[in-house]
């Protein structure tokens, strides 16, 4: 499945209201490691998408959430389950390497 | 394994990796590139505007230049794949290449173009509020710091580039340098000097990283007096330099002392026949975009005068 965006005004609805897992990937178009990581998350929904969900926010047009979250350096991955932060990785990593880090979710 | 033995491998993909491709590409010897998985492009992919590449009087951005050398890479039948390598073996007459996914790729020979990485200061503190304050890439990271203390530590081009790239963002930046001269050149000192948003700690290091979440501060010390004090501060950007990319090669390339690919100068030959290096992962003096793109290149050639002697070799044998 492919990854979906989200947004401060729908991220109550898609995400801490989901029932399944939710990895949030906060990016920007001027994120050199941001747009290298994209591809890869986008492959790991497609793969993994029925166990873990996987969308994109945009931390430029939805700063809210961003903030209320602290991320101060992208690209943050969050783990979203039942409403609460699971898991955070920080920076780009390779897939095997981002695999690793959500075996958890995606097993 | 891949059963097809190439001519060459690049291992690496910022100036250098792809200007040794175009090259490769260009003299037929259809190179394959392993570009990283999330490092393709190089360090010029987490810059903004490259204003002393030589060709482009009104600057060009960094990923708007490795996207136009892959480009033109590509146009002349290099090949990319978008992987890590995770181990080689240079060693024998055929080299073998293993990638993130476990597959051998083999070739004749092999340029190694890996660059460099970030340098970390090496505080425990640092690594544990990474993402939470300490940064090592302004230009991803400076728009979470709007009207907010940042120190960037370093006294190079990079932390004069970062400094005042920050200064979009940030209420104050100041630039925390061990020494009391900066090794950054003219034009990027006098730049960030100029600039009202930025002051100078001279002979101070930083010695801790203050917050229990995020970082709320920093402790400093004066290097020659031994004081030391805290600094308000919510962002931490580190340019204090870089150190080569070179692990995958110990034990099979001669490096220095510092882990810098040795190479036979005027060429790029390293210590084992048919194997090739160049850009930063060689060069720790000069490290420009133009100088990696012309080692790349010298070794493209250097690979393909290889080539053609060993195959001229192989002829007369017969």
């Amino acid at each position: 499945m492919a990854t979906k965006n989200v947004t401060d005004a729908s991220f109550a609805a898609d995400v801490l209201q989901s029932d399944k897992p939710v990895l949030v990937d906060f990016w920007a178009e001027w994120c050199g490691p941001c747009r290298m990581v994209g591809p890869i998350l986008e492959e790991i929904s497609n793969e993994h998408g029925d166990k873990l969900t996987i969308v994109k926010l945009n931390v430029d047009e939805n700063p809210s959430i961003a903030a209320n979250y602290g991320v101060s350096s992208i690209p943050t991955m969050n783990v979203f389950q039942g409403g609460e932060v699971v898991k955070q990785i920080v920076g780009a990593k390779p897939k095997a390497k981002l695999l690793e880090d959500l075996a958890d979710y995606i097993a | 394994m891949s059963e097809v033995v190439r001519n060459v491998i690049i291992i690496g993909s910022g100036p250098s990796g792809y200007t040794a491709a175009i090259y490769a590409a260009r003299a037929n010897l259809a190179p394959l590139i392993f570009e990283g998985a999330v490092t393709a492009g190089g360090a010029l992919m987490n810059t903004t505007e490259v204003e002393n590449f030589p060709g482009f009087p009104e600057g060009i951005q960094g990923p708007a230049l490795m996207n136009d050398l892959r480009a033109q890479a590509e146009k002349f039948g290099a090949e990319f794949i978008t992987d890590d390598v995770t181990s080689v073996d240079l060693t024998g007459v055929i080299k073998t290449v293993v990638d993130g996914d476990g597959v051998t790729h083999q070739a004749h020979s092999v340029i190694i173009a890996t660059g460099s990485g970030y340098r970390e200061i090496g505080l425990p503190n640092e690594k544990r509020l990474s993402g939470r304050g300490v940064s090592w890439c302004a230009t991803c990271d400076g728009f979470f710091f709007k009207e907010q203390n940042i120190v960037v530590v370093g006294g190079g081009d990079t932390a004069m580039e970062e400094a005042t790239f920050l200064t979009r963002f940030a209420k104050t930046v100041t630039i925390v340098h061990r020494r009391d001269e900066l090794r950054a050149s003219k034009i990027m000192q006098d730049r960030a000097i100029a600039n009202e948003k930025i002051s100078f700690l001279w002979d101070t290091e930083v010695i801790d990283v203050l917050g229990e979440d995020k970082v709320t501060g920093l402790r400093v010390r004066n290097v020659k007096t031994g004081v030391e004090s805290d600094l308000d501060a919510t962002g931490l950007f580190v340019a204090i330099g870089h150190d080569p990319r070179s692990e995958l090669l110990a034990g099979q390339i001669d490096l220095d002392d510092e882990g810098y690919v040795q190479v036979q100068h005027p060429t790029t030959a390293t210590n084992q026949l048919g194997v090739f290096a160049a850009g930063d992962v060689v060069d720790h003096r000069y490290r420009q975009a133009i100088t990696a793109a012309g080692t790349g290149c010298a070794a493209a050639l250097d690979a393909e005068r290889f080539l053609a002697d060993r195959d001229h070799q192989a002829l007369s044998d017969h």
